[in-house]
């Protein structure tokens, strides 16, 4: 009875995230964010929803499995982020209007696509 | 790395006199053989494994409460109208050397909501990362070498340092 209970609602927590995850993308005003919201609250609603996947079945079998896709998600989404995040800056997607600040900007060599690494800190200024 | 097999056979044979290959056996049959090559570590040799074990399950419980505190910031600000997003793409000097402890730490850094790294410079000096809510860039700067640098440092480094003692 408890275990029942208990993997509904962790089913019912990872549905709410994934669903956050969805609306997020739409919401977010600039691709950046949206894979802010994509990434992360996607792969712990997934985690949540394996959880209550292995505590509903409660066998090792089972368990493991739910384990590694959990280990092998938490491994592989923040490189496709990466990678995405990447290609994008290189493609000049627009930042939202109220991003701050950019530390990025002009670091990118336009041909080679090799990135720099200047600090504006007084410790790499005097080795300039 | 020995002890880890050691520490994986006695919980596999924790479970085989029980009967059962289960995961209550084998994780009961862990703790215990655990237990039992603390005792046996100075007959052994006093190896890294153990502070680097408490260590990790330490950040693991760290980095959980991290990640459903951000989740919930996150979700928040997706779920109702207004909106508290102050984003920048902030460069962070990096302390970690190998590629191994960038690799996590990148992982780690687009795990938690609330920042996405970017990419790593050439010379493997410097992350970019993009931050959701950063009012002042120095601060978020050092949550991040404060925090999740500090403790894949820390992870990485018992090596080194227990070799060397």
């Amino acid at each position: 009875m408890f275990w029942d209970i208990l993997s509904k609602i962790l089913i019912l927590i990872g549905g709410f995230f994934m669903f956050v995850a969805a609306l997020g993308v739409l919401r977010m005003p600039d691709l950046y964010m949206r894979l802010h919201a994509n990434t992360k609250s996607a792969t712990f609603g997934i985690g949540f929803l394996l959880l209550g996947a292995a505590v509903h079945f409660g066998e090792f079998a089972i368990s493991i499995r739910a384990l590694s896709i959990l280990l092998f998600l938490f491994a592989t989404a923040p490189v496709a982020a990466h990678m995405i995040g990447r290609a994008a800056y290189i493609a000049k997607s627009p930042l939202w209007g109220g991003t701050l600040s950019d530390d990025l900007a002009g670091k990118y060599d336009k041909k080679t696509h090799e990135l720099t690494a200047e600090i504006e800190e007084p410790k790499a200024a005097k080795k300039n | 790395m020995r002890y880890f097999l050691l520490n994986i056979i006695l919980a596999l044979t924790w479970a085989m006199l029980n009967g059962e290959i289960n995961s209550g056996n084998i994780i009961a049959g862990f703790i215990i053989g655990y237990i039992i090559l603390y005792v046996a570590q100075r007959a052994l040799g006093a190896p890294p494994y153990f502070g680097k074990i408490s260590r990790l399950i330490q950040f693991v419980a760290f980095f959980s409460v991290e990640l459903v505190k951000s989740n919930i910031k996150v979700a928040s600000d997706v779920l109702t109208k207004h909106n508290y997003m102050k984003p920048r793409i902030i460069a962070v000097p990096l302390d970690a050397k190998t590629d191994a402890e960038i690799t996590l730490l990148a992982n780690l850094i687009s795990l938690t909501p609330g920042s996405l790294s970017l990419d790593v410079s050439n010379d493997k000096k410097v992350i970019y990362v993009h931050v959701m809510y950063a009012e002042d860039a120095d601060a978020a700067k050092r949550e991040i070498k404060n925090g999740l640098e500090r403790w894949v440092l820390k992870l990485f480094s018992s090596d080194k340092k227990d070799r060397l003692s």
